[in-house]
């Protein structure tokens, strides 16, 4: 079971629950005023700090709300027509597709690599593994980007250390207007596989072992057994993980904000739409601008999930 | 809590320990599985080597931080950094900062988590269908997208630089409902109508039926809410200004004056900061693992 394809499903199955969940309507669980006062502390706070900052930010799209001045005033969609005619709004949205094209693929096939590996192995190096492929993922941003800028450092860093050594010339990672964003991903996969991986290695670890027995037994081969039970198996999971990645990569900020010192990079090559919405934000302080180019956002990332479950669960009845 | 009863029950068999052992392949070793082997094993190195560079920086004396060559061992080891970092005493305050920013995260998302996963799989109200639906929708909402309104709502409502300014916007995670419902819904009726006739109220099955059947669930959600919260940087930078009030993330990521361009001294601090998961990792390992397949994540 996928959550996210089952968490779009749901509003629509509402109405008719699965058999693992009986209409509580009958028997002891009568309608009752119980219920309410379980749901009420979530309630009161995804009304307080999700429902009512979603709706504030959308009417003071419609405003010129700033942090620098008391009232407001209604623009209408003076915010919307400027935000369309912007273009550091294309392009902070381009840096953050760029890097979700560059982080997503490397982000699902290593994770894959690295649980397939860990779940072959032998035992005995197997907590090793996971220590390994697992540990960047738990280390708070801060100290990921500390230690990357360190190693990108163009003089003494450990990156262009080793170029060295194999008689490359060094680059300058992080203020090259060419290679700063390349820089920020590599380090994003370093630091985020693991969570794929953990998914991955859940997913095989799934598998019933007499599935390969009864397949080697016909004579399949490894290769074989790979790529007709495995991969097939594990479609569900890759599917979860590329929707996931993506949201999540479309996400980018913190690292991009870090490594850059909080300058969006030479020439804006590392400033992604959130840290545009930051920058008008809290730097500007255009709260009603900044709401706007929000709402951009939160519909770019409404439509990819939307896209995607719609091509997965195409395929899944394909199959 | 689930430590205990899920190591015992699962480690005797495996002394190594991992969650899928193959033991048919212990005993000869093949030329496949020696090559998968050092296959896994060069990645791991290169996944560690970053790790392994930070300490081994953290152990040398700031001058020879950037020495050209570039050097990976120390020449003269010193936990000089350390005591520096320790001493000036503001990575502490971020620690304890986080420390309580992660606990009232964590506890307040199980309590009122579980209290709605309850309400939705196991009480009939008005409204009910619809009100989850709406926390589901919840789930397609970037905080990303909110931190504006939020910080406008926040100086509203005077929680900027406080504990529960940083807090409280984090504890609306619906998703943990949708995971915590699904287990819930998979519990035989039987027990809690069993209970119910002996007269317990519903706090009272919440409590003995439910919550005790639901151990492994709780410490997967538990574990993941922590380490969310502890490595959150994007509110809790828009809601502290005072660095007395910051976490580990957005201390060590803003307050540069701290160290400098001192590299030993920041990768000391890089060490410290990164510590506590780790370690809490090494120790769960085998329940975060179990804990991704409970919730259904796969």
């Amino acid at each position: 079971m996928t959550l996210h394809a089952n968490t779009a499903e749901t509003p629509a199955a509402a109405p008719a629950p699965r058999s693992s969940s009986p209409p509580p309507a009958r028997g002891t669980a009568r309608r009752s005023a119980a219920g309410l006062w379980f749901v009420l502390p979530f309630t009161v706070l995804f009304a307080a700090f999700l429902v009512w900052p979603l709706i504030a930010g959308l009417w003071a799209s419609f405003t010129d709300r700033s942090l620098a001045k008391e009232e407001s005033s209604f623009v209408g969609l003076a915010n919307w027509i400027e935000m369309f005619g912007d273009p550091a709004v294309w392009q902070s949205l381009w840096v953050t597709l760029l890097f979700t094209l560059f982080t997503t693929p490397p982000l699902v096939a290593i994770a894959l690599a690295m649980a397939l590996l860990t779940h072959r192995a032998t035992a005995r190096i197997g907590w090793f593994l996971r220590f390994s492929y697992f540990a960047p993922f738990l280390m708070p941003v801060a100290v990921v980007t500390l230690i990357w800028e360190w190693m990108y450092q163009p003089g003494f860093g450990m990156i262009n250390g080793l170029l060295a050594t194999v008689g490359i010339p060094g680059v300058s990672w992080l203020t090259d207007e060419n290679t700063v964003l390349l820089a920020i991903a590599i380090t994003t996969v370093w630091w985020t596989v693991g969570f794929n991986y953990l998914l991955y290695l859940a997913a095989l670890q799934g598998i019933p072992r007499y599935v390969y027995e009864a397949a080697a037994l016909d004579g399949a081969g490894a290769w074989r057994r790979f790529t007709s039970i495995t991969l097939p198996l594990l479609r569900r999971t890759t599917a979860l993980i590329v929707l996931l990645q993506m949201v999540a990569s479309l996400k980018l900020f913190d690292q991009a904000y870090l490594m850059t010192n909080g300058s969006g990079g030479p020439n804006y090559a590392a400033r992604p739409i959130i840290g545009y919405v930051f920058e008008t934000g809290f730097t500007g302080l255009r709260i009603g601008y900044a709401s706007a180019i929000s709402y951009l956002f939160f519909a770019v990332i409404i439509i990819v999930s939307v896209l995607q479950l719609r091509l997965f669960s195409r395929k899944e009845d394909a199959a | 809590m689930t430590t205990a009863t899920l190591t015992t029950a699962e480690r005797p068999g495996t002394p190594a320990g991992p969650a899928s052992p193959q033991p048919r392949r212990r005993f000869k070793v093949t030329p496949g599985g020696a090559a998968i082997a050092v296959l896994a094993l060069f990645l791991a190195v290169v996944w560690l080597m970053p790790l392994v560079w930070a300490v081994l920086t953290s152990l040398k004396p700031e001058p020879e931080t950037t020495a050209v060559p570039v050097r990976w061992l120390p020449l003269e080891p010193t936990f000089q950094a350390y005591r520096t970092v320790i001493a000036q005493g503001e990575l502490m305050q971020w620690l304890m900062n986080s420390v309580i920013v992660s606990v009232l995260v964590t506890a307040l998302t199980l309590v009122t988590c579980v209290m709605a996963a309850y309400a939705f799989s196991k009480t009939e109200f008005w409204g009910r269908k619809w009100l989850f639906a709406l926390f589901i929708a919840g789930i397609l909402v970037p905080p990303q997208a909110l931190i504006v309104p939020l910080f406008d709502e926040m100086t509203f409502l005077g929680l900027v630089d406080t504990y529960w300014g940083v807090a409280l916007p984090q504890v609306v995670a619906p998703v943990m409902i949708f995971i915590l419902k699904r287990f819930f819904d998979a519990i035989p009726r039987d027990y809690e109508e069993a209970a119910r006739i002996d007269g317990a109220g519903h706090l009272r099955v919440l409590w003995n039926v439910v919550l005790p059947m639901s151990v492994p669930i709780l410490a997967a959600v538990g574990i993941f809410t922590f380490v969310q919260a502890w490595n959150n940087f994007l509110w809790p930078f828009v809601a502290t200004t005072d660095p007395a009030l910051m976490t580990v993330p957005v201390g060590l990521g803003t307050v540069q004056s701290a160290y400098g361009i001192l590299y030993a001294q920041q990768m000391a601090a890089s060490v410290l900061g990164a510590l506590p998961l780790i370690v809490v990792f090494m120790l769960f390992q085998r329940q975060v693992v179990r804990g991704v397949t409970d919730a259904g994540l796969k």
